[in-house]
């Protein structure tokens, strides 16, 4: 699994026209392979040359910028992510995205649509107010734990009981990134954060809050899932419930829910690789990976009708 | 021209709809929940939208997503709901976009009582939430304004992409008057700012009150500031009654300057020379004309149903060329007019003899 790791790197992957391009990934499996590490430093240097073709670049909804995350973070993987999903869906004139406060608040220096930054825990209630009034555009709001599960969760909660036609992406990495590392309702048990110096304690502050299985018990949510991005495999899994969390708002059944389990290098105080395994090791005792509500069969053939 | 008896509430819902509004988004509270139930009614025949939020917090943010989004969009309540949309506001008014907010004041503070108050004039005027920011102030002292006052205070906060306030109170909110429709085409402004999906015509939009670099916030701060001095050029209204030969000017909004002008009549009637300047837009505050007024009075009387609040502006716009008193009732309470001339003749004997 680690293997495929030098694909979470952004770099535009080249491979020369007479090498198939999944002959590198075959290659890494043979024992005594280079380290992610050490294919993504050899890769680097070689820009584009004739004889070379580019078989992966960024989405063009993705800015060209270089973004403020830290190194390592999840967040700009998740970026691309949705921005290639607007992009392979084709569905860049009717997106509207929202991002409150939080690491994610500058989403829209990122993202080559149109947005609307929110207030702390507002998302679910702005992304109401503009697809109540576009209900045949694509709204997604991208929220971090604190956001959406401590100051937000009524917003959350009641937009998804409605049913509201939107996605959210809810970026679940166990603290409060942007304000450096203070204690999240969805922090582990024993965490050591800022405002947890002790570890999180469950007397103090209960078990950490699973959002998505609470959601799926709502009438209003139509699809709800737990993904991470610290793998190829998981990246594409995620990938692709973002891809249905879109296709599924033109149904109009109810909101699509989208946790990823992020990490937090910096707060989390790891190295990347060690944040990764940590989600590996402990995120996902807590947070289980997977679907958690499905859609329905009949709900799917509609699906291919609208189509 | 179409005329009925209603309730201010009501005829604030009803005029929204002549006006366009695309959505309200409201959380109920006593003495306004009137418009919602209103507009639940009435909306939906009109192919509009029209939510129940789950708190008045949401259903500020919802305006702010529906205004970003280019529409038209209301929202009302009374003081402690208004208190809780505060932080939205100032969003609202930092990430200039336009929207109509109602505040059909009760006293307070704290949960105060469901009777109407002024007290909320500084919370409406000076900001209300946080950061440097104002907001278009209307005060409606009858029903017909309730209604009059939507059609104008959309049309203002279209025009300078800029959250307007209707600052009534529960009695106006409740009472029943005669209203008139049909006086005002509302104004069409193109928003190609609004957020409604990019074209591959255009760079893409959003809406934010995020400016992270110093420099860049002082610039936005002196941007919208700018625009509120032209609002304070072009926007000020008020009423004048009586004051053309006036030696003692009563300065009141809303209910208090309904109440004003009975004092005033009998004031009148006892060979007082008494007028009665009533601001309409507390915010641009009539600032000017109340400086003018000041030269020719020999003493000023604010009337507030609050502890003194207005007084304040009105003092500095008078700028000390004569005495500015003030009188208030408050905690829900309502000034009868003989009380105010009681005062007013009190001042009147013990500072200037007829």
């Amino acid at each position: 699994m680690r293997s495929e790791e030098h694909s979470l790197v952004e770099v535009e992957i080249i491979t020369k026209k007479d090498e198939p391009a999944d002959g590198k990934a075959d290659a890494k499996n043979e024992p005594g392979s280079k380290t992610a590490e050490e294919h993504v430093f050899e890769e680097k240097p070689k820009c584009i040359n004739e004889e070379y073709e580019v078989v992966y670049h960024k989405p063009d909804t993705l800015l060209d910028v270089s973004m403020h995350y830290c190194p390592g973070c999840a967040h700009s993987l998740l970026h691309k992510l949705i921005m290639e999903a607007v992009d392979e869906l084709g569905i860049q004139e009717k997106t509207v995205g929202v991002a409150p406060v939080g690491c994610a608040v500058f989403a829209y220096d990122y993202m080559n649509i149109d947005m609307s930054e929110a207030a702390h825990g507002r998302a679910c209630a702005t992304a109401t107010g503009i697809k109540r009034l576009l209900p045949d555009s694509y709204v997604f709001t991208y929220q971090g734990d604190g956001d959406l599960a401590a100051i937000g969760i009524a917003e959350t909660i009641h937009a998804i009981n409605r049913g509201e036609n939107i996605a959210i992406f809810f970026m679940n990495n166990a603290v409060y990134g942007m304000t450096s590392g203070q204690m999240a309702p969805t922090s582990l048990l024993g965490m050591k954060t800022t405002t947890s110096p002790y570890g999180r304690d469950v007397h103090e502050y209960g078990e950490p809050i699973k959002v998505s299985e609470l959601i799926s018990h709502l009438p209003g949510s139509f699809y709800v899932t737990r993904q991470a991005v610290n793998s190829a495999t998981a990246v594409r899994k995620a990938k692709k419930a973002i891809m249905n969390a879109f296709r599924y708002q033109k149904l109009n059944k109810g909101t699509c829910f989208v946790e990823v389990i992020g990490n937090c290098p910096s707060n989390w105080k790891m190295t990347p690789l060690e944040a990764s395994k940590y989600i590996d090791d402990e995120m996902v005792k807590a947070f289980p990976l997977g679907d958690i509500k499905l859609p329905k069969g009949e709900d799917l053939k509609l699906l291919e009708e609208v189509k | 021209m179409q005329t009925k008896l209603m309730k201010g509430n009501e005829a604030m819902a009803e005029a929204a709809i002549q006006a366009g509004c695309d959505a309200y988004f409201g959380y109920p509270i006593t003495p306004q929940s009137e418009v919602l139930e209103y507009l639940a009614k009435e909306m939906p025949k009109h192919g509009r939208v029209v939510l129940q939020a789950e708190s008045e917090v949401a259903s500020i943010n919802m305006i702010y997503g529906a205004a970003g989004a280019g529409f038209r969009t209301m929202t009302s309540s009374s003081s402690p709901g208004i208190s809780l949309m505060q932080e939205g506001i100032s969003y609202i008014a930092g990430a200039e976009l336009p929207c109509l907010i109602a505040n059909v004041n009760r006293a307070g503070p704290g949960l105060g009582t469901i009777q109407p108050g002024q007290g909320d004039y500084f919370q409406a005027t000076k900001g209300g939430g946080h950061g440097d920011y104002r907001l278009i102030v209307l005060a409606p002292s009858s029903v017909q304004e309730m209604a009059d006052f939507v059609f104008l205070g959309f049309d203002l906060a279209d025009k300078y992409r800029n959250p307007v306030m209707i600052l009534s109170d529960g009695a106006i909110g409740q009472m029943m008057e005669k209203v008139t429709f049909g006086k005002f085409k509302p104004l069409k402004i193109d928003k190609p700012w609004a957020t409604v999906g990019k074209p591959a015509s255009r760079e893409r939009n959003y809406i934010t009150s995020l400016h992270i670099k110093s420099e860049d916030m002082e610039r936005h701060v002196e941007h919208i500031y700018r625009k509120y001095d032209e609002i304070k050029k072009n926007e000020v209204r008020f009423e004048e009654i009586m004051t053309e030969d006036a030696e003692y000017l009563i300065v009141a909004y809303g209910l208090s300057a309904r109440i004003s002008h009975k004092s005033v009549n009998i004031l009148r009637e006892k060979g007082i020379k008494a007028g009665l300047l009533r601001p309409i837009t507390l915010y641009p505050f009539p600032e000017e004309k109340i400086n003018q007024l000041a030269e020719k009075m020999k003493l000023v009387l604010t009337v507030e149903m609050n502890t003194g609040q207005m007084v304040e502006d009105v003092r500095l716009s008078v700028n000390g060329k004569v005495p500015v008193h003030f009188f208030g009732r408050f905690g829900g309470m309502i000034p009868d007019p003989e009380e105010i001339v009681n005062k007013f003749e009190n001042l009147i004997n013990k500072n200037h003899a007829l």
